[in-house]
């Protein structure tokens, strides 16, 4: 096999792109231990961290594009370029909840705390588990393992309605936590929908593997 | 989506040299096929089975079938000439006749005797410099010579020049390698304009000009046909790895 002047671009691509599902897993589960933890320090880091996240994303769309321009990828090429042009964005925002969740573990680490975060510390745990399969299975190409992550999403959701109802009681049964209740209802709801862009990714993976669209698609 | 030409275990040999072994695939009617593959992998040879061209070669050999509307046109008896009127030819380097350019469209139909009368004769050399896209460029000297026109206008001139005797099949091999950026982009524009009458084969070396033009593309190496697939899944999602292999540029 020759070699080719495309593959040392898309190693690169594939490095860049680790690097940025690296820095977005690290990033939700620092965000998350601010708030479990109490520490107002780390949340702050997540937000800092998260400008070079966007400068990462920047990086990798101009790369994306320099290689469809110069190189005309076809095939398996394509099919990787396309998926990482796609999965970066999701990265971004995923970590651009994480600093949501970051700026209201700051304002929360100075409330009062309420009882344990419920059902928080499943649902942030599933999350970030299904990110980092999600982020494996992206680079061995594992349509099937990227399948079984698409459906721990219900886990997730079936967590966010349980959050959601026993902060609605906090809040009915305890008027006075109702500024706490409401920050974390949000939290809550950033977990939820990182579950969704996890699932997002999964399927990209598959795309990538298989040339098979599954969004939209009740098969998985 | 009917068959126009159907080809079914085609081999060709050079000699004792074999350089097609037992190739089938059919050909939708109007629309465009691309062969590709490395040079010397038989898709040339192979184009020219089609209005047997290669009879010109008196050490060739072929054996198997091709049946254009199932009608076997290596079957003994058959019209060469009327073949290659109804399957018209274009080819890498344009040579048109050292005539005028109304003559070289006009010279076809003249021998073929299609005409009614000169004022239709007429009529079908502006027809077919329309359908070429070469009508507004050389309406007004249509009596100088074919000599003067650059090297992409002397490509459509060969283009009419086949249209021009009413066939129903254009093979093409090559036709844009010799061409600059905008005269290749007004051949591709044509092929696309020319299916909507036209079956139309391609051979192409420009993996991105097949995947332009063509509906369908076959990949063909060592006299092999390696994969016949849609266009789009070819170049998105090949079957065979040695496609996959050739149009990413893993091998030359």
């Amino acid at each position: 096999m020759e070699h080719r002047i495309i593959d040392q671009q898309l190693d690169v691509l594939r490095d860049k792109i680790l690097l940025l599902g690296g820095a977005t897993e690290a990033a939700v589960n620092r965000a998350m231990q601010a708030l479990t933890e109490r520490d107002s320090e780390l949340a702050k880091r997540v937000l800092e961290e998260d400008r070079a996240i966007n400068q990462m994303e920047l990086e990798i769309d101009r790369m994306s594009i320099e290689i469809l321009a110069l190189q005309q990828p076809a095939a398996h090429d394509l099919r990787f370029v396309i998926s990482v042009a796609k999965i970066t964005p999701i990265l971004e925002r995923i970590a651009d909840h994480a600093s949501n969740i970051a700026e209201a573990a700051i304002i929360l680490n100075n409330e009062p705390q309420i009882k344990n975060y419920v059902d928080f510390p499943i649902m942030a745990q599933t999350a970030a588990d299904m990110l980092r399969t999600a982020l494996d299975a992206f680079t061995n190409e594992d349509a099937d393992i990227s399948r079984e992550v698409i459906k721990r999403d219900k886990e997730i959701d079936a967590s966010y309605h349980r959050v959601f109802n026993e902060l609605l009681e906090l809040m009915i049964e305890n008027p006075s936590a109702t500024t706490v209740a409401a920050h974390l209802l949000f939290v809550a709801k950033h977990l939820e929908r990182i579950g969704d862009y996890v699932k997002d990714i999964c399927e990209l993976n598959v795309y990538l593997r298989e040339a098979a669209f599954i969004k939209h698609s009740k098969q998985v | 989506m009917t068959s126009k030409i159907t080809i079914s275990n085609l081999d060709f040999f050079y000699g004792k040299e074999q350089a097609l072994y037992n190739i089938s695939l059919e050909i939708p009617e109007r629309q465009v096929v691309a062969f590709i593959g490395p040079s010397g992998c038989g898709k040339s040879t192979f184009l020219r089975t089609l209005n047997r061209m290669n009879d010109t070669i008196p050490i060739a050999k072929v054996s198997g079938t091709v049946k254009i509307d199932d009608k076997d046109i290596y079957a003994p008896g058959t019209d060469v000439v009327a073949l290659r009127r109804m399957v018209g030819m274009v080819f890498q380097k344009s040579n048109p006749f050292p005539k005028s350019i109304y003559e070289n469209v006009a010279y076809g139909i003249r021998i073929n005797g299609i005409h009614s009368s000169k004022a239709d004769l007429t009529d079908r050399v502006e027809k077919a410099l329309q359908d070429s896209a070469l009508w507004d460029e050389v309406k007004d000297r249509l009596n100088t010579s074919a000599f003067g026109l650059s090297g992409g206008q002397q490509q459509r001139l060969c283009i009419a020049r086949a249209l021009a005797v009413q066939p129903e099949v254009i093979l093409m091999d090559e036709p844009a390698s010799a061409l600059d950026p905008i005269a290749t982009q007004k051949i591709e524009e044509l092929v696309v304009e020319l299916k909507k009458q036209y079956t139309i084969v391609i051979v192409t070396h420009n993996m991105q000009q097949a995947a332009r033009v063509s509906d369908s593309t076959a990949f063909f190496m060592l006299g092999k046909l390696v994969e016949y697939n849609r266009t789009q899944k070819m170049f998105t999602n090949p079957e065979e790895r040695l496609t996959e292999d050739y149009i990413t540029g893993r091998f030359g």
